[in-house]
């Protein structure tokens, strides 16, 4: 059996606004129904936290990166289609 | 200069330092407020935006953000290079921020977005350096991310909130497609028009080839402003907008001071010669020696030491040098003295106004005093006309408004000139003299005349007179009327030379008369000695006759007394009768 790669995600938000609360639920939705045991979400909220904002360049919130594996991704908004999620993370078989 | 330079300061306003913008809106972009940059793709809006910010930063203390959603932060720098603006030291300094916003490419979306990260990084940041402007350029390309136009108009809300909140000046610059009034209308957040409280619009359009550039503020709350199309130019310092007169500007001084047109019997038929800072048209056909004039001016102002500038049209610098030369007109010394300037403008292309502000820029630079332009009517050409007498105007307003002495020459169409009429720029009504060259053909010869058409508020010569080039300078010759006709050339010259002789005849001829006079007088002036002589002998000849006749009549009675003594008789007859022989 191959062993599966870990995912490591970052989910910028802006506090608790409907947007970012939505993408929070999304996420972890999404990675319980697809990465059972194989990931981490690091939660930053750009209220607390503008300078690592600046300096990963996020502007729009909800931003998700992925971190690992690499390369980085990077998707906006509330994460509402797994559809485009799993495309995008490459899991689709 | 000093009038348009002169700092409009107004606490409800930030001003750009958009020369000529400041002076439209009565001081500049409303402060605290929020303004909207609408323009198609290349009209100037990200050049306006970081003007906006540089002035700021450097003569305002108002450091400010750029936010760049279309292009990296090291192209804005790169770019900003070509105007001088220095913005890695401004960055440095903290005066200065560039964020680098554009949406990575391989950005995903899924679901609705708003723009809290950027507002809340953005605040962070001008917390921190104390940031009073912000520009947020090409914000269409943020929208366009957005799924929905509810979405879209949600986060302008945001952003405008977010401004006014944080009481920033700023600037949202937007494309506009195509037809600027349409496109604002149509274009799906349109509402930002009526959201804003200062909105400009920039407008690129080619006319005929041209490329002209014009701006128009459309709309500034709670101010006034000058609502027309003003052209403006992004020359060497960025942006440059063409004003003909702003909101309540007072007239310029006027001077007494004359100044020479380099030819003196010229200054004596003006009366003077030009008025200082006073505008001077020259007109003529090719050839009739506008430039020949116009450089006789600037020498004489070159040798009273004031900085000139000469704008040539027609030939290249050298070439007028070379040119004038040969009339005994010598610039080159005080070109290479850094008096005088000859500026080659037959390369400077573009609009009537881009010439103009590349003009007025150089003259600048120069600080010149003097400024001629041969031939201003090469504005009309490059431009279409309709601008070109606006930009006329403008360069007469201009150069009052500096106090710097204009002459301008320009060329008459052979074909309406002939009635004396008017220039193609209808600057001759705008200028304060206006001399006009003619040609005079008579029998096999063609003659420059020259006559001053008016001259404001200076008496002037009524007369043509005869222009004449020689390697020793430029001069006028009277004009000799003759059985009503006009003489000049040659046959001036001829009836000059028959006057010569006959003065020369009527000399001669006064000598000789002088000469037998002198004589004559000589002679009788002899003659009356020689009888004066004469008189005197005659005069002493009769006294002594008198002399003679006395003593012997003296004797003779004495000898008689005394034979009477002796005889000793007639006594008394004697006595009575002396004188009887």
């Amino acid at each position: 059996m191959i062993r599966l790669p870990r995912f490591k995600f970052r989910l910028y938000v802006a506090g608790t606004t409907q947007n970012s609360t939505r993408a929070s639920a999304n996420l972890s939705a999404f990675c319980t129904a697809h990465l059972p045991e194989r990931h981490e979400i690091e939660v930053v909220d750009v209220l607390r936290n503008p300078k690592l904002a600046m300096a990963d360049r996020v502007f729009m919130t909800p931003t998700l990166i992925k971190l690992a594996p690499a390369p980085d991704r990077r998707m906006v908004g509330t994460l509402s289609q797994p559809q485009l999620l799993l495309e995008t993370l490459g899991l689709e078989n | 200069m000093k009038s348009i330079q002169r700092r409009v300061t107004n606490p409800s306003k930030a001003p750009t330092g958009i020369e000529g913008f400041d002076e439209i809106t009565n001081g500049g972009l409303p402060y605290g407020r929020t303004t909207l940059l609408v323009g198609q793709p290349g009209s100037g809006k990200t050049i306006f935006g970081m003007r906006f910010l540089v002035h700021g930063a450097r003569a305002c203390r108002e450091p400010g953000i750029f936010v760049a959603f279309e292009e990296t932060a090291q192209r804005i720098v790169a770019n900003a290079e070509g105007f001088g603006w220095n913005l890695p030291e401004l960055v440095q300094r903290k005066k200065l921020f560039i964020v680098d916003a554009q949406p990575q490419p391989d950005v995903v979306q899924t679901g609705d977005f708003d723009l809290s990260g950027l507002l809340t990084a953005l605040e962070a940041q001008a917390r921190h350096m104390g940031a009073r402007r912000i520009v947020f350029d090409a914000i269409d390309i943020m929208l366009a991310l957005l799924p929905d136009p509810a979405a879209k108009r949600r986060e302008m809300y945001r952003l405008h909130a977010w401004l006014l909140e944080h009481e920033l000046t700023g600037i949202i610059t937007a494309k506009a497609g195509g037809d600027e009034a349409s496109s604002l209308t149509e274009h799906p957040f349109s509402f930002v028009q009526f959201m804003v409280d200062c909105s400009v619009a920039l407008n690129h359009s080619v006319s005929l080839g041209v490329s002209q550039r014009n701006l128009r503020v459309q709309k500034f709350r709670g101010s006034a402003f000058d609502e027309n199309e003003a052209p403006f130019v992004i020359g060497k310092n960025g942006f440059d907008v063409a004003i003909a007169r702003a909101l309540g500007r007072e007239d310029s001084a006027v001077s007494d001071e004359r100044v020479s047109s380099g030819v003196a019997r010229l200054d004596t038929m003006l009366g003077g010669g030009y008025y200082r800072g006073a505008s001077v048209l020259i007109t003529g056909f090719p050839g009739t020696a506008k430039t020949t004039l116009s450089g006789a001016f600037a020498e004489s102002a070159c040798r009273r030491g004031e900085r000139t500038m000469f704008f040539s049209f027609d030939s290249d610098g050298t070439e007028v040098i070379r040119n004038l030369k040969s009339v005994g007109i010598r610039l080159e010394r005080f070109v290479k003295s850094g008096l005088l300037r000859m500026v080659s403008a037959r390369s400077m292309g573009g609009s009537a106004e881009s010439v103009l502000v590349r003009i007025k820029t150089l003259a600048r630079e120069h600080q010149a005093r003097c400024l001629v332009i041969d031939p201003v009517s090469t504005l009309a050409k490059t431009g279409n006309e309709l601008t070109a007498h606006g930009v006329a105007e403008r360069l007469v307003d201009w150069s009052k408004s500096n106090g710097t002495t204009l002459v301008c020459t320009s060329l008459l169409d052979e074909m309406h000139g002939q009635l004396d009429g008017a220039t193609p720029l209808q600057i001759s009504t705008m200028a304060d003299t206006w001399i006009h060259l003619n040609y005079l053909v008579q029998s096999g010869e063609r003659n420059r005349g020259l006559s001053i058409i008016k001259s404001r508020g200076t008496p002037h010569s009524n007369q043509v007179r005869e222009l004449i080039l020689s390697d020793a300078g430029v001069t006028l010759a009277d004009i000799y009327t003759a059985g009503g006709e006009v003489l000049m050339g040659t046959l001036r010259w001829e009836k000059e030379s028959a006057e010569r002789v006959a003065t020369e005849v009527a000399e001669v001829a006064g000598k000789l008369k002088r000469v037998t006079l002198k004589a004559e007088e000589a002679v009788l002036k002899v003659r009356a000695k020689s009888m004066e002589t004469e008189l005197l002998a005659k005069q002493v000849e009769k006294t002594l006759l008198d002399r003679t006749t006395q003593s012997r009549k003296g004797e003779q009675s004495r000898g008689r007394i005394r034979m009477r003594q002796l005889r000793g008789a007639d006594r008394g007859s004697a006595r009575t009768k002396p004188e009887v022989l």
